[in-house]
């Protein structure tokens, strides 16, 4: 058994009411962290956790909120990332469902590290069930005196609201978080200037995934040091992964990080296998749609033979051609009867769909993936378009505004690095796709001695 | 034209949103706009243009300010939609379960196309991005409430059920 931080306490009913939340020791780390620590004491217990962001990125937690500039006279904020739309996410929804104190917990340790005496959580619009759960749990850590004016007499003031999102994927990159908040369009900042010196409102500001906020509760409770013990190297700690696809038991998972990618698919205690029986494994999209799709042989195992374990290094162990990203933690399965062509297809769609538009390379780019992805996927695709896709990726990757446009371009380029002979399956036969299902009945291993040169 | 005057919002609307204004700075009012239009949408049923402008007015703002804000965000209902939105997951590991399947059945069901109205008023289809439901494949949303492991069988039972409480 995996060591547990955040799901420590899923068994025990109602959790996620105050008094239950309280009784498995709640808001201790509050009351330390205010009544024994400073502000930079709080920092430096997480710098020294090794705590690296949950959102995607994986940036140094501690090292980030040191960034943060202290004008005189200006307020500081802390927002919690709570967008959660990449696809195959969604442990953000499942922690604050279950445990939403422990966020509220977490989120006032470390506003008070930061010197902010407002915080917001971002929630995505259409989690309004989440919605409701999160401001009842703000009203009673209020009622009993963990937020608001002089909390536990020490004269620190914080507010915490949630504001709602309104469907848009990229209002989940920060800097279109913070105009969302400021009540526009959900164009992403120019940077520099970066939120740590001016975020909203021109204040300076910090932003952090839900899961990232949430264990610094657990870190200053126990110490940065106790953290640093669990996990692997520079990937400490425990992360949730969000697991969906063609497995047997989809669902979010607490993993110490350092596990290997053949436990977490294959042990009974995480995904169980295959979902259907006598249908092998085909590929895996480890962190969230943005990440690169990897083959069964890449994803168990790195291009040198070692075994690919669940840490931020293993798993891009191989860089852009042979690796990945471990990302949000959205790990997508995919078993042989799926089709990749069309599931790039559908990744493509929602890029298009979500781009925001102000840069050109994307807004066009991700229009142009989508439309020939379309024609290859239906059947009238032609030969030069494999090659044109990933022309089109490489124009727009590096050369946006935010990192979207990569995000956009790397689910295509590795389908096509990996799976190129599905594409060109696609051009020769376009007859047999027009069956929605084609390797559902035909598996695409029946086919492969023709693609073998 | 439609002009402000058309539309009052109710004592119960005003107080949530005056709630919603004060979770900002003074002078920050703007930024409640989005809490703001998903409460007027909930009692409007969509973003007609009086109820835009109401809601310009209140915060003290241009019009096309909230224009361009309901044009961006996908949630906005820029047209009048049925009693029961059904809004379909139809992003990759819903579609690995079977979504397209069965959004596919319950078009069929309801004889409509997607993006449409039934002719009772009662149903539209749709097909949205992922919802953060990945692991509870295929799902739906409808208002408040996400549906998900969906079959046909739970599409047949929740359509007859709003058909009867209708009734
Ligand atoms: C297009 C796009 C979407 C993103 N969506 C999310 C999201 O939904 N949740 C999240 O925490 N981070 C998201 N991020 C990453 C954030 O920009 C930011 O790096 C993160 O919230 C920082 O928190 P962390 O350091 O705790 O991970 C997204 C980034 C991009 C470019
Ligand atoms: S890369 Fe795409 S999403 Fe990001 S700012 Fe440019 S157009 Fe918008
Ligand atoms: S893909 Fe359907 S909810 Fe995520």
């Amino acid at each position: 058994m995996g060591r547990k931080i955040i799901l420590e306490h899923y068994n025990v009913p109602n959790l996620k009411d105050y008094e239950v939340y309280r009784s498995v020791g709640g808001y201790r780390a509050v009351e330390k962290a205010l009544k024994s620590m400073t502000p930079d004491e709080v920092v430096q217990e997480v710098k020294r956790s090794g705590l690296r962001g949950r959102g995607g990125a994986g940036f140094p937690t501690g090292m980030k909120w040191s960034f943060i500039a202290k004008p005189e006279g200006k307020p500081r904020y802390l927002l919690c990332n709570a967008d959660e739309s990449e696809p195959g996410t969604f442990k953000d929804r499942y922690m604050m469902q279950y445990n939403p104190h422990f966020l509220i917990d977490g989120m006032i340790c470390s506003a008070y590290a930061l010197g902010c005496n407002t915080a917001y959580i971002y929630v995505r619009g259409e989690y309004k069930f989440i919605i409701k759960i999160l401001e009842k749990a703000i009203l009673e850590a209020k009622a009993n005196g963990w937020l608001g004016k002089n909390i536990l007499g020490t004269g620190y003031d914080l507010e915490i609201y949630v504001h709602t999102g309104a469907g848009a994927y990229i209002c989940g990159e920060e800097t279109a978080l913070i105009e969302s908040i400021e009540g526009k369009r959900g164009n992403p900042r120019i940077k520099p200037p970066f939120p740590a010196v001016s975020g909203l409102y021109g204040c300076p500001t910090v932003v952090n995934n839900v899961e990232s906020l949430a264990v610094v509760s657990w870190i200053i409770q126990n110490g940065g040091d106790e953290y640093s013990k669990i996990g692997l190297g520079n990937s400490t700690g425990t992360k949730l992964i969000s697991a969906s696809g063609n497995i047997r038991k989809p669902g979010v998972y607490e993993i110490e990080l350092g596990l290997s990618v053949e436990e977490f698919m294959y042990s009974d205690e995480y995904c169980g296998g295959m979902q259907h029986e006598g249908r092998d494994l085909k590929a895996v999209v480890a962190g969230g749609s943005s990440v690169p799709i990897l083959p069964k042989e890449l994803i168990l195992k790195t291009a040198s033979g070692e075994n690919r374990l669940m840490t931020y290094e293993s798993l891009s162990d191989g860089g852009f051609k042979t690796g990945t990203m471990l990302g949000s933690g959205g790990f997508i399965v995919y078993d042989e009867a799926a089709c990749i062509v069309r599931n790039t297809w559908n990744f493509s769609r929602f890029y298009h769909h979500e781009s925001c538009g102000q840069c050109s390379p994307c807004r066009e780019g991700t229009g142009w993936l989508e439309k020939v992805l379309h024609r290859v996927e239906h059947g009238t695709g032609r030969w030069a378009d494999i090659d044109l896709l990933v022309e089109i990726t490489k124009k727009i990757e590096g050369n946006t505004i935010c990192p979207f446009g990569d995000a956009a371009s790397w689910p295509v380029a590795s389908a096509v690095r990996h799976f190129r002979h599905e594409f060109e399956y696609h051009v020769r036969y376009p007859e047999k796709i027009k069956n929605r299902e084609h390797f559902a009945s035909e598996p695409m291993r029946l086919f492969m001695n023709e693609f073998v040169k | 034209m439609s002009t402000i005057q058309d539309i009052q919002f109710s004592d119960a609307i005003m107080s949530r949103i005056n709630e919603y204004i004060a979770r900002y700075p003074e002078g920050r009012q703007k930024s409640a706009i989005l809490p703001i239009l998903h409460l007027v949408q909930d009692e409007y049923g969509w973003m007609s243009e009086p109820v835009m402008n109401k809601v310009a007015e209140i915060l003290s703002i241009k019009p096309i300010e909230v224009y361009e804000v309901v044009t961006f965000y996908t949630m906005y209902n820029l047209k009048p939609v049925g009693k029961y939105k059904l809004e379909f997951c139809g992003t990759s590991c819903c579609v690995l379960r079977g979504a397209e399947n069965l959004m596919d059945y319950t078009l069929n069901k309801l004889g409509i196309k997607e993006g449409e109205t039934t002719a009772d008023g009662l149903f539209t289809v749709t097909r949205v991005e992922c919802l953060g439901a990945c692991g509870y494949a295929p799902m739906m949303q409808v208002g408040d409430d996400y549906l998900e492991h969906l079959t046909p069988e739970s599409i047949d039972e929740f359509i007859e059920s709003r058909r009867n409480t209708v009734k």
